[in-house]
């Protein structure tokens, strides 16, 4: 009793940082319409809605019942996922699951933030344990901050790297319209930015966006009715970890983390044996400059040490043969409980080849995506077009 | 549904007024620890997946699932959160199973309602363009309902009434609620009154705890005890927001998610085939109404059915035997304390508020305002 489940219909709202005249609910119907659009479907022919976001950023709860009217979740089945920076792929996930196991047929799956509503550092601040991290630890960045110096000193990874990484997403934005930040910027001009928390400078770190993203996900029988280019999730992997902010950070590179694990799951299931040639193209949550290095690492993609060599050599741009973010990335775009079913769905486009002018050049087969949050928190997901 | 997925065990807290000497964390703790307990297994090395049910709202912490890795040796594993009632976690636990993705699941929930003020939070999950600055909350929402229901069908606050003297003294005999009472209807009448026709006795009382259970396949809940409980059946649906929009002396999603949890376990006639029902009552009226969205009578028909007595506990369908909502459970919790509930049912464990025989059971948890969404299980031993 379990079915292959594809991505039938992909819709995503324009990004940006403010959009003062419209409220919750209609960012995220304008990306419902554009996924049940592309799929050719009415929301009468959906049968089951997952949802999530962060309740203290915009200061709603239960906002899957709130929000109805404009999810269309009405005398339907349906659940809200709440995993922090990760919900946008948990909620694929769950779709998966709803789907797989034959409960529904055809499920929307929502990810949506509005930024611009709520306090997100502050809120984000309550992540930290009471007692021991949150007197110390502020919002996200404090956390980032100590993933890429933790990554430089143990890799000897330059800080112009960062600034490569950077300037390399700026382009892919630039060429993407669904995009928040799309002015191209130079090395020179990543490296001139105002610093914020060292290594990372005002262009390093993610922008606080708004925007939705939404996915229709179908069983394998009616894929193949709705869609002539269904992209199929192979495999999902997730896992959360105990951390005490980020003190393990000391050890990295030593010991196995939720990317080496989740990582290591997907290529040994899927017999992948060299990941960075038989999957083609990475869409990776990447909250800031330094994490595409040290996590192409802690995937398991490349050697220790090897990840920020690889983007000097330009592996991982857009031309590269093995593309990463080419979207544009979180670098450029970051609603966060839309920023992982972004991930998903652009990978899905360049594996249906519709990404348009930030398409690979190379020819894509088969796609990662990523979700990041939490404490260290990965969930990773394995698309295709084939079945084979 | 076949049966394929099987739970092997429950676990709860007592359920308390306020429990300050337990960390959030602690209350989660306690729970794994008796169900793994109960269920004979090892926590690092047999559980694969955990499924956890909390809000951030209640907890105060954006990521309420923060700490859950750290007691229930998640570290590393796959761990992840429904933010609605418990009952949907357990669902989803349970697709974990059927989808042949995992082959053990730790479903856990947990709150602490006497760390916040609710009728904010209550507030904060209604419509924040037209209704929200109104400052309503589920109680005032609630006497509405409970209006409209009288009005619409004729029933009384005397019918009310009968529920919480029905589920408090069914509490009586549950070690683990928080309430308990021998009340007369005049008592519960008499009490203070919140928002008319609701009083204090009508709604549950402000409570801490935690639930979890084991869910695994077939084979392995086989393996695991002699006394599997099978989920047979499962539905849940949405009603829509906008009180305006909704007739609120039905509850048309209710009876879409129990006609599909009844299908899908080959019910045809729930109030025959059922033996024993547990549901989520925030407020006394709703046990009557639930009773009808659940097929057990007709609509409208809630009040002549507890005026029947057939849902006491020696009754003909037995609802709530352990004490309901109104004898203290947590929002979160609730949904999925009604499984566990239903689960000591099945196996046989629920003491004096045992139904004997009772071999077909359901479970309801709810959320939202006026109970706007709703996941029924059916359960099978």
């Amino acid at each position: 009793m379990t079915q292959r489940v594809a991505i039938v219909g992909i819709g995503q709202t324009n990004h940006s940082g403010r959009r003062p005249y419209h409220n919750d609910g209609e960012v995220i119907y304008d990306a419902i319409s554009a996924a049940l659009a592309d799929a050719q479907l009415s929301i009468k022919d959906i049968d089951n809605v997952i949802i999530g976001d962060m309740e203290l950023f915009e200061g709603h709860s239960l906002n899957d019942a709130m929000l109805l009217d404009y999810t269309g979740a009405e005398g339907r089945s349906g659940f809200k996922m709440n995993t922090g920076g990760t919900v946008g792929s948990m909620n694929v996930i769950s779709g998966w699951y709803n789907v797989a196991s034959e409960f529904s047929d055809t499920t929307l799956v929502i990810g949506w933030e509005k930024h611009d509503e709520g306090p997100t550092t502050s809120a984000i601040t309550t992540i930290w344990d009471p007692a021991i991290n949150r007197p110390f630890e502020v919002g996200a960045i404090s956390g980032l901050a100590m993933i890429s110096n933790a990554y430089m000193t143990r890799s000897g990874c330059p800080l112009e790297v960062g600034a490569i990484v950077r300037a390399q997403a700026s382009d892919n934005a630039a060429r993407n319209p669904k995009a928040h930040l799309r002015e191209r910027y130079t090395v020179q001009d990543v490296m001139s930015a105002r610093m914020v928390l060292y290594p990372l400078n005002l262009l390093m770190i993610c922008p606080t966006s708004l925007g939705a993203c939404a996915l229709v996900l179908a069983g394998e029988k009616k894929a193949r009715k709705i869609n002539k280019k269904p992209v199929w999730i192979r495999d999902h992997a997730t896992a959360h970890q105990v951390t005490r902010g980020m003190d393990f950070m000391a050890e990295a590179g030593k010991i196995d983390t939720s990317m080496t694990v989740t990582g290591r799951k997907i290529f040994q299931r899927n017999h992948i044996t060299k990941p960075m040639e038989e999957i083609q193209v990475f869409e990776m949550y990447d909250p800031c400059a330094f994490c595409q290095p040290a996590w192409l690492e802690e995937f398991g993609l490349c050697e220790a040490g090897q990840g920020w060599r690889l983007i000097e050599k330009g592996v991982t741009a857009r031309e590269g043969s093995f593309p990463v973010s080419p979207s544009g990335g979180t670098l450029c775009t970051n609603a966060i409980g839309d920023t992982a079913t972004v991930r998903v769905a652009e990978a899905a486009l360049q594996l249906r080849g519709d990404a348009g002018e930030h398409q690979v050049t190379r020819e894509v087969k088969m796609a990662l995506a990523s979700g990041y949050g939490g404490m260290y928190w990965t969930d990773l997901l394995l698309l295709s077009n084939t079945l084979d | 549904m076949p049966d394929r997925v099987g739970i092997v065990a429950a676990a709860m807290t007592k359920f308390e007024a306020a429990k300050p000497w337990q960390h959030l964390a602690e209350l989660v703790l306690e729970v794994t620890d008796k169900v793994v307990e109960a269920a004979g297994i090892s926590l690092q090395k047999d559980v694969e997946s955990i499924v956890s049910c909390s809000q951030d709202h209640w907890d105060g912490r954006t990521i309420s699932s923060m700490p859950i890795p750290d007691v229930t040796c998640g570290h590393l594993k796959d761990e992840s959160k429904v933010a609605d009632d418990g009952a949907y976690a357990v669902l989803y636990g349970a697709m974990h199973i059927l989808s042949g993705d995992h082959k053990l699941v730790l479903v856990v929930s947990h709150c602490a309602e006497s760390h916040t003020d609710g009728t904010i939070i209550e507030n904060w999950s209604i419509d924040h363009i037209f209704t929200r600055m109104l400052g309503l909350d589920y109680t005032l929402a609630a006497a509405m309902q409970a209006r409209r229901y009288m009005d619409k069908y004729g029933i009384t606050p005397e019918q009310f009434a009968k529920v919480v003297v029905k589920n408090k003294g069914n509490a009586k005999k549950n070690p683990y609620a928080q309430d308990s009472a021998t009340l007369s209807v005049i008592d519960v009448l008499k009490s203070q009154m919140l928002a008319d026709p609701i009083t204090v006795m009508d709604r549950k009382p402000v409570s801490d705890g935690a639930c979890a259970m084991i869910l695994a396949t077939e084979e392995i809940a086989k393996k695991l005890t002699d006394k599997p409980v099978w989920i047979k059946g499962a539905g849940n649906c949405y009603d829509p927001h906008f009180l305006g929009d909704r007739e609120l002396a039905d509850c048309d999603a209710l009876e879409t998610a129990s006609k599909k949890a009844y299908k899908m376990a080959g019910i045809k006639n729930p109030v025959k085939e059922i033996d024993v029902v547990e549901l989520s009552e925030y407020y006394s009226y709703q046990e009557l109404l639930w009773t009808e969205g659940l097929g057990l009578c007709k609509r409208g028909e809630g009040g002549k059915f507890i005026d029947s007595g057939k849902t006491q506990l020696n009754g003909d369908i037995p609802v709530n035997p352990s004490g309901g909502l109104l004898s203290g459970i947590p929002i979160t919790v609730a949904g999925m304390s009604r499984v566990a509930e239903a689960v000591w049912q099945l196996q046989g464990r629920s003491g004096e508020r045992q139904i004997p025989g009772a071999k077909l059971a359901v479970a309801h948890g709810c959320g939202g305002i006026c109970g706007q969404m709703h996941c029924v299980l059916v359960l099978g031993n």
